[in-house]
């Protein structure tokens, strides 16, 4: 029973962890249409930014929370710049997004490595992070509860930007039909450069967050990149709800087969499951019905 | 000591620069394009090399006052983070051995090769090495996949590889001299320690290809010997980054110690997560064959604090010969760097060379596989003498404890050099393993 519950609490915080990499991703991809690969690359920023700042602020834990809104204001700021440099010359053209982007993505790993150094950094986690909360008969490590909170939050936050405020409605607008809010007076320049900020920004928050988890080296992104967008693609295009339902639905999967099985096989089955459900409902779980007639 | 940069980087570079003296603006998005595929290019050729041609026929160049060695390490790509520092201690080899004279009064003349983490273009460059470039030594590798890649390229060319990580034995070629332990001399000795500890039960954890496979079927066979419960084995993907429920799975066993085989960055997600489920390395100490000083900044200080390592030599060696070694790595590349067994491994390999050189009174690779066995040399970690039979070297064992200033400080040693036994043929348990 012990077991059960542990892997549950394993398996939802994987999903928070998939959740967090892959929100921005449904933004950018998943809204906007862009296949970024540097994505990735901006976690891997927000990661390194919450070790400058703790080379900066000796408290570990300050220094955490000071990386969070850093964090999202560096991977935003380097998505704004990507957006602008390269990405908005390209919204047509998908493929040639994903190689340029991929190619920025290896630029941005070997800047790091010049930067930083090959090795990997260490982000030493606050006193309060280390060790567990027991809930029941269950330890839950109090930095995977801290990363599922983080991941709530950013949920509910980016819904109540894209519900309530006027931005999130330029947004939705301008992802159901682009040119109508254009004739309405939308800039879709403006807007589009902004979603892409605040998807870029929230990689740059994840960033910080998977720094309690594991690495932080050059290639902290491309452990999640996969992952992410296949979070995005599984969830649906273009719908937060759907991308939490898959990080959730994907981490429980694929902590239960590597309870059962190991770590390799849950890896190829949940793959396996993703593949076979996109068979059956290619569209995802959840789908944006646009009014564009595109 | 001149360096030859590879062909394809520089050309890489050159293209990368015409690339740039285009007009900015539309072509901008095509100009990073095509730096973007000329990394690519640079970084995955699969191209094996044409060296089916290649005869036996060496061209080593010894008339002059220099002869040429090959240094072929990963300077980019994944495996750079830890090939880059064996290539550091080579450097400072050569650099030493040249202040001193030289190897049979020649100048040693460095070519570099960057094997760019992947085994054919270590093949590739080898040949390259051997056949255009002449080299009367080859000196590098450090993945399993990338010598067995350049196996053949040396047997075929008869030439010689000094290859300095540990690795997972069952293989004695007779062109590659292999300076790092074998399993007897670094998983066997942790095993006899824990054993001795009066640990009753283990948990395999590793990451999931050759090397931790092999080592973990040793294992378990002297586990079965000495009487020893392995109570789980696991093994992730590469790269891996969830541990939770791997971890769920060793603090659900509750063996007496985990026996740690899992390489780079997985380390760190799996310490972490170790840490937070409440391990401790009282309770339930692991005992790692891959984390070395190198390695113990990026995981963390705190998360290993009192965890077990093996290897046969640690940076806080007290001996003269060491605190030289030591001294002179930091003196060259800085005092927050340290030097790590591979490391220690590359450099005494270099000087091993050129013992067995001086033996031979000849760079031929004949020659000096003929006079290599028995030679010796008072190495950073202490007395290493190879074995002619299996170019492996009898080492010393040594098991360390990571302190909290980051060093790893010597806990017990098998107290003289152990004899290489690549096939495990002297032991019992072990029959049916090489097999």
């Amino acid at each position: 029973m012990d077991a059960l519950f542990n892997q549950l609490v394993a398996g939802l915080s994987l999903g928070s962890v998939l959740l967090l990499a892959a929100l921005g991703l449904s933004l950018t991809f998943g809204q906007m249409g862009v296949i970024n690969m540097a994505h990735g690359e901006f976690m891997m920023a927000g990661a390194y930014t919450a070790f400058m700042v703790q080379g900066l602020i000796a408290d570990a834990g300050i220094a955490l929370l000071l990386a969070i809104p850093l964090g999202f204001l560096i991977g935003g700021l380097m998505g704004l710049i990507l957006e602008i440099t390269l990405i908005h010359r390209m919204y047509h053209r998908p493929l040639d997004t994903l190689l340029v982007t991929w190619g920025v993505a290896l630029i941005l790993q070997q800047a790091a490595r010049d930067i930083f150094g090959a090795p990997n950094v260490d982000v030493r986690a606050p006193a309060w992070l280390s060790g567990s909360i027991n809930i029941g008969v269950v330890a839950v490590p109090s930095a995977r509860m801290f990363i599922l909170v983080l991941a709530v939050a950013a949920v509910v936050g980016l819904s109540l930007l894209l519900k309530t405020t006027s931005l999130g409605r330029r947004i939705r607008g301008v992802v159901q039909n682009r040119d109508l809010a254009e004739t309405v007076g939308i800039s879709t320049r403006s807007t589009d450069r902004l979603t892409f900020f605040i998807g870029s920004g929230l990689a740059g928050i994840a960033g910080v967050a998977v720094t309690l988890l594991g690495s932080t080296g050059p290639t902290l992104g491309t452990n999640y990149i996969v992952d992410a967008f296949l979070v995005v693609v599984a969830g649906g295009i273009g719908q937060i709800k759907g991308a939490v339902i898959a990080a959730f639905g994907l981490g429980l999967l694929q902590a239960t087969f590597e309870y059962s099985t190991t770590a390799s096989i849950a890896k190829v089955t949940v793959f396996v499951v993703v593949v076979v459900f996109l068979q059956i409902r290619p569209q995802g779980i959840f789908t944006v019905r646009t009014r564009s007639l595109a | 000591m001149s360096h030859t940069v590879g062909d394809g980087s520089s050309s890489a570079r050159a293209e990368g620069n015409a690339c740039y003296r285009r007009p900015r603006g539309r072509l901008f998005s095509v100009v990073v394009f095509m730096a973007a595929a000329g990394l690519v290019l640079a970084g995955c050729g699969s191209r094996v090399g044409d060296s089916g041609g290649s005869s036996a026929q060496s061209c080593v160049d010894t008339s002059g006052d220099s002869v040429k060695i090959g240094f072929l390490n990963s300077l980019s790509g994944t495996m750079a983070i830890s090939e880059n520092t064996v290539h550091d201690a080579l450097a400072l080899g050569a650099e030493q051995i040249n202040a001193s004279g030289g190897v049979l009064g020649k100048r040693l003349e460095v070519v570099r090769e960057d094997g760019a983490s992947e085994p054919t273009v270590f093949a590739e460059k080898a040949t390259k090495l051997i056949g255009s470039d002449c080299v009367a030594a080859v000196f590098g590798g450090w993945t399993s996949a990338s010598r067995k890649a350049m196996l053949p390229v040396f047997e075929g060319a008869n030439s010689l590889l000094f290859y300095p990580v540990q690795y997972e034995g069952l293989e004695a070629s007779p062109n590659i001299f292999y300076t790092g332990a074998t399993t007897n001399q670094q998983i066997i000795p942790g095993l006899d320690y824990l054993k001795e500890k009066g640990v009753k039960s283990l948990f395999l954890v590793g990451s999931d290809y050759v090397f931790p496979r092999t080592a973990n079927k040793e294992i378990i066979a002297y586990a079965k010997a000495n009487g020893i419960e392995v109570k789980g084995e696991e093994y992730a993907p590469l790269g891996h980054t969830e541990f939770a429920t791997i971890v769920n799975k060793v603090k659900a066993a509750g063996a007496g110690a985990v026996f740690n085989t899992l390489n780079g960055d997985s380390n760190v997600a799996f310490f972490k997560e170790y840490r937070n489920a409440g391990l401790t390395p009282t309770a339930m100490p692991v005992m790692s064959v891959s984390i070395a000083e190198e390695e113990v900044g990026g995981i963390g200080v705190d998360n290993l604090v009192g965890q077990l390592t093996a290897w046969n030599y640690y940076q806080t060696i007290d001996t003269p010969v060491n605190n030289s070694f030591v001294q002179a790595f930091k003196a060259k590349y800085g005092q927050g760097r340290v030097t790590s067994d591979p490391m220690e491994a590359a450099y005494t390999s270099l000087f091993l060379w050129k013992a067995m050189v001086e033996k031979a009174q000849s760079f031929t690779t004949d020659d000096v596989k003929k006079a290599a066995d028995g030679v010796s040399y008072e190495a950073p970690e202490g007395t290493v003498t190879v074995n002619g039979a299996n170019h492996h070297i009898a080492k010393t064992a040594l098991i360390g404890k990571v302190a909290p200033d980051g060093l790893i400080y010597t806990e017990w040693s098998s107290g003289a050099p152990v004899q290489p036994d690549p096939f495990l043929e002297s032991y019992d348990w072990a029959k049916g393993l090489s097999g």
